[in-house]
């Protein structure tokens, strides 16, 4: 008899050529596109060259993005980037993105209409679970998975056990996808969905754009899963349709599929979340976090670098000054361009933030708004990790970008209510 | 294959930006890496790990990113095996792939700078200081295919597996 499946185990099943998969099956599976960073590449060329292959299986399957130290910040990084570059021209790369062309990995593929729903992607980042937003099975690996992919097109995995996230109630004015995932990863723990699917579903969803989507799977990994998945609906649909050309393949959970776990979660009663340092599991209501003074805030990244996140921060800072540092990176360069088209980004400069190009910047310490010893930051990023902006003596508080930018003029953790 | 060294002792959730912080990852270079191991968690920790020396840890060891360069920078820095109740997913594969051995043992309790020994084959951990033994999770076979031909590359190309 056939089994009933989750959408992650008919997105397995379909591309192993089985009638059906199981939690715990090891199974080999042809790759749709595998991804690679600045800082992931250079060790998967490596890799690549190891297995002895001239060619990669698809040149037009691999994406390779320059976001993570660029613009270049030392020669060391200048000399990754060169790597990927010259690789990505030797064997016929396209999807070659660097500053100016691109920005964050996990903003630029949707965008470019390089992921539809019902692919399976694999990606040296362990946010490519961000992907999942769209439909799609993807997950992050390492270099020498990725180099291994980029030769032969293939990958194993183990069939992972599906958590189950139904999200009622229609969200409050202020509540994004950021404080869903972050009410969910503190549920859950850091260690909560380990090699395991988080689903998320239920009538909430309706009322997410696609950026709110993103930003929600964007951080499943923190609570250890190996995807973050949605089914596509008329939202996803619209989404892609100026922008890829694929046709879309909508596989859909069957009622009677078996989850490990459910959680319901009422996103109307949810108030905006905060994740304390040094864990995005250490999660409370902004009301409850206390007086918190910050040196700077941050808006950006594959979390909330995208159009929606930098229109309601800069809805709040509209006729308002930052008194903390404010750095502002938009995801991409459409993000950038539609910002400015929006007057958002005049909004922003008034305010006294400093907007930077399409980077993953301070995210991880990497450059553009690193911390000094004892400096306190609230980032929209999605790690809050010991030292992971800068000095190990620094604190990251994770939030959304109307918590974001509602701390920025006040100088402290606020609510967008506050002000 | 038995593994004898003395054991470093870690928490819980140590993420890989503690294992090596993103500020050094503008090289690839493994070596490198190394010298950079656990630099912000324990200072000086490069100077005084001996090769063979055994890592021992809590819950969801090598959490966070992606980046091979963790395992690589444990692997370069002297450590054989990391052993801890339970590892994150990619820091899992990333090990084996590069030949870093992992031994999944949820009940073992080891304090720094014990002697121990561990059987890769039956996942056997034996406390030599203490006289005590602890059973690990054996491992799946496709990751003792994977550590037999010395790496997921090597198996790639002596097998044509995948
Ligand atoms: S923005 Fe941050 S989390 Fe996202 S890919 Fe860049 S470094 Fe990673």
């Amino acid at each position: 008899m056939k089994r009933p499946m989750t959408i992650t185990e008919k997105i397995i099943a379909a591309h192993a050529g089985a009638e059906y998969v199981a939690p715990g099956d090891i199974v080999k599976v042809p790759v749709d596109t595998a991804l690679a960073n600045d800082i992931t590449a250079p060790l998967a060329i490596r890799v690549f060259r190891e297995t002895g292959r001239e060619m990669v299986f698809d040149p037009d399957r691999i994406v390779l993005v320059a976001d993570h130290f660029v613009p270049n910040k030392d020669i060391a990084s200048a000399q990754q980037v060169k790597t990927v570059r010259e690789f990505a021209a030797k064997l016929g790369i396209r999807h070659y993105y660097e500053p100016g062309r691109g920005g964050v990995e996990h903003v630029i593929l949707p965008e470019k209409g390089l992921v539809t729903p019902g692919e399976l992607i694999i990606g040296a980042d362990s946010h490519t679970c961000t992907y999942g937003a769209l439909g799609a099975f993807s997950t992050g690996v390492g270099s020498t998975d990725l180099g291994v992919v980029m030769a032969t097109g293939r990958t194993w995995l183990k069939v992972p056990a599906t958590i189950k996230v139904n999200y009622t109630g229609r969200p409050g004015a202020w509540i994004g996808g950021k404080d869903l995932i972050l009410y969910t990863i503190g549920i859950l723990g850091v260690e909560g969905a380990n090699y395991r699917a988080l689903e998320f579903g239920g009538p909430a969803l309706k009322h997410l754009s696609m950026d709110n989507r993103f930003t929600i799977c964007n951080m499943a990994v923190e609570a250890g899963a190996k995807n973050g998945i949605m089914e596509a609906d008329e939202i996803t649909l619209a989404y892609l349709k100026d922008r890829s050309s694929k046709s879309p393949m909508v596989f859909r959970s069957d009622p009677e599929a078996l989850y490990e776990r459910i959680l319901n979660i009422d996103a109307a009663s949810l108030e905006p979340q905060v994740a304390l340092p040094h864990s995005p599991d250490r999660v409370k209501a902004v009301s409850q976090v206390g007086r918190v003074n910050l040196d700077q805030v941050f808006i950006g990244s594959c979390t909330n670098g995208r159009l929606g996140d930098l229109e309601i921060a800069a809805s709040l800072l509209t006729g308002r000054k930052a008194s903390t540092r404010l750095i502002v990176l938009p995801g991409s360069s459409e993000v950038y361009l539609d910002a400015i088209k929006k007057g958002i980004i005049e909004t922003f400069v008034k305010a006294g933030a400093v907007v930077g190009p399409p980077s993953c910047g301070p995210c991880l310490g990497g450059h553009l708004g690193i911390l000094a010893d004892g400096e306190k930051a609230l980032s929209t990023t999605n790690r809050n990790f010991l030292g992971r902006m800068g000095h190990p003596g620094s604190e990251v508080y994770l939030a959304g970008p109307a918590v974001a930018a509602a701390s920025a003029v006040l100088g402290r953790i606020a609510g967008p209510e506050e002000i | 294959m038995i593994l004898e060294g003395t054991a470093w002792k870690f928490g819980d959730n140590v993420d890989t930006d503690l294992i090596i912080p993103a500020r050094f990852l503008n090289v690839s270079d493994a070596e490198e890496l190394g010298h950079h191991c656990f630099e912000d968690l324990r200072p000086g920790f490069e100077g005084l790990v001996k090769s063979g020396d055994i890592i021992v840890a809590g819950k969801n060891f090598g959490c966070g990113s992606s980046r091979e360069h963790a395992p690589l920078a444990i692997k370069a820095a002297g450590i054989n095996l990391v052993i801890a109740a339970s590892f994150a997913r990619i820091f899992y594969r990333n090990s084996f792939n590069i030949g870093l051995p992992l031994l999944e043992c949820p009940e073992g309790s080891f304090d720094q700078g014990e002697r121990l020994k561990a059987n890769l084959k039956t996942g056997e951990i034996t406390d030599v200081s203490k006289e005590k033994s602890f059973q690990a999770k054996p491992l799946p076979d496709f990751m003792n295919a994977i550590l037999d031909a010395g790496g997921l590359v090597a198996l790639v190309k002596a097998k044509g597996i995948l």
